[in-house]
């Protein structure tokens, strides 16, 4: 069947915050000098906008306030100033507070729910005459004769598990796009095609990343201290693994806590989800949710690799930006205010592109205006921190971390490399087995209720949209070597290795995805590729 | 033939329904809402009956604040000929939708008001049967198959039993039950169209309905959650706790 053709200036894929800035952007450029004809046009993979955003989060406001200058008098839900910041280091017994890294100290910035403030952004967005359309996946890269992106298609509807058209089926469309702006986030699906297909990580070490797990709860007052942030190391993981959790207070009564592990942990028998069940039964975080009760859950991969990590943002026919380029700045656990401004620099160059030639595929500048701006000072600044971690654990990585930011203020003249993710498991008759405490349903749940609360669901009539590049992998290679490791570092329980011992099998419960991207960045062997499903299907966050 | 299909803006059937910690009712602040699943069932078969001559033109009308218009949105990209919003607060009771879509019906002259069997918020299940006693229309209400002829529609009921099949005579009222039929998928393109297409906005107090709540709302509270069951060995530990814990053999 033919597909439908829409044609449209720029194309936007992703209403996170790096593709919403990106449209704000844009649309006030055309109103400031009187082009009010430019089209752009935003496509979200959630139901909804905010319904896949994910974060902490803590919000440095800087992007923002270049951006909507009147942001506090237009009630955006960024309304709890960040107050006193706590870094502890947990031990088994007890927890020591250390003295709060500068790049973790928060004065001036807001506690809040990106999901909500991406909400705000998209209603400022349509007000400035951006089209969203929620529901709508970008599933395909289009690209013309000369081999530059022209646009993108969303995915056909209705096709049957097997890939054939069933009753409903409906063909995809094609967004034509002078411009594409890829804003999937971390290891967007369309920008890693996009990145293979120009090289655009050439010149860059590979992407290192993390898996955030995250629970939102609504606690008693007396517990309540909105604005207070507790940033932790140590217990429950080993110091050679990487990663820490999170308290944040906010809002109405609400308690964001969850956990970052650095996806290059080596361990097989590790489980992220069980790290931060038990990281919640520490007495120095269980006090913050006593007498709560779980609102929400939820999870999400995050870059890490900085700069050394970056691809070159610019293909031919349109540009990355935000997370789906890696700019995370992770010494600081923060990635709103770079994806902002990643955003807006993209729209400043696209735009005078547009304005002046239309027609033109030749660079717009947008990676030459990146490292011209603050953002690339504030990531070269910390280029070093992450990788202390992986090469000296956390007492080394401490240690390197307070040293570079005092001492060479950033400024030190060698750069460490990352590793590949996937390469990084040991195999599991090398490793120390982990036992994990059984939940207790009050502060410690088991996976598939925690996974009720994502409201993720996925209609099961449609093609798997975790496809395995081949079949046999998982049982001839994941099991006997690494235990089946997807079983476990899958947040959501996807991954069950069911049948018996002579003949065993993996299952995959794909309406259970939570959009992570895990395993698409830590199968050993790269066999699983994350694809989208259906527009409009999996979590459904409202104060993520 | 002229169709008035009523869809609802409820929370989304994904989403767990959450009481608020006053027991003043459910959330709703920040909550993903969607049309009524029921109601776009009911608009599906509208549109198909568009589709094979028999209704020449569709409305949708959804009593709600501005916010619902997004479910009309979705209506008229489905293919809705016209989308009204009546205004009202949120949540209004079945009795004053009912009473509205009444109303609107008459003003319409319409041949057919078709409706969810009832919406998956308050489960009331009376909007319906509500709307068709105002009017003194027949009602055929579960409908899981529907066929107009000639003036008459047959309506296959879903019961506790089976199925029932009734004939009514229109002007009537038809509730959409689940196996009615399956609804399409919005297409882009459609809903680009829609965004662009005006909605028509009415009041109650100009359709002279009275909006006064009849039923007062006491208390909201979550079920009691079930205790959590237990794994037994085998057949005979089974039937010892039936019989000595449980009590029932
Ligand atoms: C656990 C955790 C804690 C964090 N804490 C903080 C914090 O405290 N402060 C901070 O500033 N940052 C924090 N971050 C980082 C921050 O959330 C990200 O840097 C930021 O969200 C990146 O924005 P983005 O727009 O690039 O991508 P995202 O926010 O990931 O948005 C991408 C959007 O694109 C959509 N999308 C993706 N692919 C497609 C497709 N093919 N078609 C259509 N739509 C698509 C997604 O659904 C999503 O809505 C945290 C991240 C995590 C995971
Ligand atoms: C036996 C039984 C089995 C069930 N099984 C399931 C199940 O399998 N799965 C499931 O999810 N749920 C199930 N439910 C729950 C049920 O689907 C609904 O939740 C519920 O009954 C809706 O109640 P309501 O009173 O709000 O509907 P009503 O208020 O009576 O609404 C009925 C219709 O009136 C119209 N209407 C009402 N208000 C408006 C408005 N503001 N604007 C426009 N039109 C409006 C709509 O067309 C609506 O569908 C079941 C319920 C029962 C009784
Ligand atoms: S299947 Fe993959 S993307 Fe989905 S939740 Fe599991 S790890 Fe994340």
């Amino acid at each position: 069947m033919e597909r439908e053709q829409i044609e449209v200036d720029v194309a936007i894929v992703g209403a996170g915050p790096a593709g919403l800035a990106t449209a704000i952007r844009l649309r006030q450029l055309a109103q400031e000098q009187g082009r009010d004809e430019l089209s752009v046009c935003v496509l979200e993979k959630g139901p909804e906008v905010g319904a896949h955003i994910l974060s902490g989060a803590v919000i440095d406001p800087r992007a923002l306030d270049e951006l909507i200058p009147d942001w506090r008098e237009r009630d955006a839900p960024l309304t709890t100033p960040a107050r006193d910041d706590h870094f502890l280091l947990l031990r088994e017994q007890g927890a020591l507070r250390l003295p709060t890294p500068r790049l973790l100290r928060n004065e001036g910035n807001y506690v809040g729910s990106l999901g909500r403030l991406c909400r705000w952004l998209g209603d400022q967005a349509e007000a400035l005459g951006v089209e969203i359309y929620p529901g709508f996946a970008a599933a395909e890269v289009l690209y013309d004769e000369s081999g530059a992106v022209r646009g993108v298609a969303t995915g056909d509807t209705g096709l049957q598990p097997d890939g054939t058209p069933g009753p409903r089926h409906e063909p995809g469309v094609e967004i034509v796009a002078g411009r594409t702006v890829l804003a999937e986030g971390c290891r967007g699906s369309l920008s890693q095609e996009v990145i293979a297909t120009y090289g655009l990580d050439g010149d860059a070490d590979p992407q290192t990343y993390g898996l955030g797990i995250k629970e939102v709860w609504e606690v008693d007052a007396s517990v309540h201290r909105p604005g207070s942030v507790v940033h932790t190391v140590g217990w429950p993981l080993d110091s050679r693994t990487y990663g820490g959790g999170f308290v944040y207070h906010f809002g109405e009564r609400r308690v964001s806590v969850g956990f970052v592990i650095g996806l290059d942990y080596s361990n097989p028998h590790l489980s992220p989800y069980e790290e931060m069940q038990r990281f919640k039964t520490h007495p120095a975080i269980r006090r913050h949710l006593e007498g709560g009760r779980r609102l929400s859950y939820g999870a999400r991969a995050l870059v890490e690799g900085g700069v050394q990590s970056c691809p070159k943002l610019e293909f031919p026919g349109g540009t990355l930006v935000g997370d789906a380029a890696g700019l995370l700045n992770v010494a600081r656990i923060k990635g709103t205010h770079t994806a902002m401004k990643s955003g807006m620099l993209a729209a400043d160059a696209v735009f005078e592109q547009w304005a002046q030639a239309s027609g033109s595929t030749g660079a717009a500048g947008v990676d030459r205006a990146l490292t011209d701006s603050w953002v690339w000072d504030e990531l070269r600044a910390v280029r070093n921190v992450r990788p202390a971690f992986a090469r000296w654990g956390l007492w080394g990585g401490l240690a390197y971390a307070a040293a570079d930011t005092y001492l060479f203020r950033g400024r030190a003249p060698w750069t460490f490399p990352h590793h590949a993710d996937h390469e990084q498991l040991q195999r599991q008759a090398d490793a120390r087995p982990i036992e994990y405490p059984a939940p207790d349903g009050v502060l410690t749940f088991p996976l598939l209720s925690s996974v009720h609360l994502s409201n993720t669901n996925h209609d099961e009539d449609q093609p798997c949209h975790l496809t395995l590049r081949d079949p046999d992998v998982p049982v001839r290679v994941n099991l006997p070597e690494f235990g089946a490791p997807e079983t476990r570092y899958c947040p959501a329980g996807v991954y069950e290795m069911i049948g018996d011992e002579a003949a065993p099998r993996l299952q995959i419960n794909a309406a259970n995805c939570v959009h992570c991207k895990t395993c698409d960045i830590k199968d050993p062997t790269q066999n699983i590729q994350w694809r989208v499903p259906q527009g409009g299907e999996g979590p459904i966050y409202s104060e993520m | 033939m002229k169709v008035l299909v009523g869809v609802k803006r409820v929370i989304d059937y994904n989403v767990n329904i959450r009481v608020r910690a006053d027991g003043s009712g459910v959330e709703t602040e920040n909550v993903r809402m969607s049309a009524n699943p029921f109601d776009e069932i009911a608009l599906e078969e509208a549109v198909r009956m568009k589709e094979a001559g028999i209704c020449s033109e569709l409305i949708a009308v959804t009593v709600g604040d501005e916010a619902s218009q997004e479910v009309l949105r979705s209506a008229l990209a489905m293919g809705a000929d016209r989308a009204i919003r009546i205004h009202a607060e949120a949540s209004p009771q079945p009795l004053n939708v009912a009473a509205l879509l009444a109303a609107l019906a008459r003003e319409e002259a319409v041949d057919l008001v078709l409706l969810g069997k009832q919406a998956i918020d308050d489960d009331a299940n009376q909007t319906g049967q509500m709307t068709a006693a105002l009017l003194g229309w027949p009602q055929g209400t579960f409908a899981s198959e529907l066929t107009i002829e000639d003036g008459r529609a047959r309506v296959a009921r879903e019961i506790d039993g089976g199925q029932q099949t009734v004939e009514l005579e229109l002007p009537a009222v038809i509730t959409a039950d689940l196996r009615l039929n399956e609804p399409r998928f919005v297409k882009l393109p459609a809903m680009m169209k829609a965004k662009k297409r005006p909605i028509e906005e009415r009041t109650p107090e100009a359709l002279g309905v009275d909006m006064r709540p009849r039923v007062e709302r006491v208390e909201v509270s979550e079920p009691v959650p079930r205790e959590a069951g237990v794994r037994v060995a085998d057949v005979d530990e089974l039937l010892h706790k039936l019989r000595n814990e449980a009590g029932v053999i």
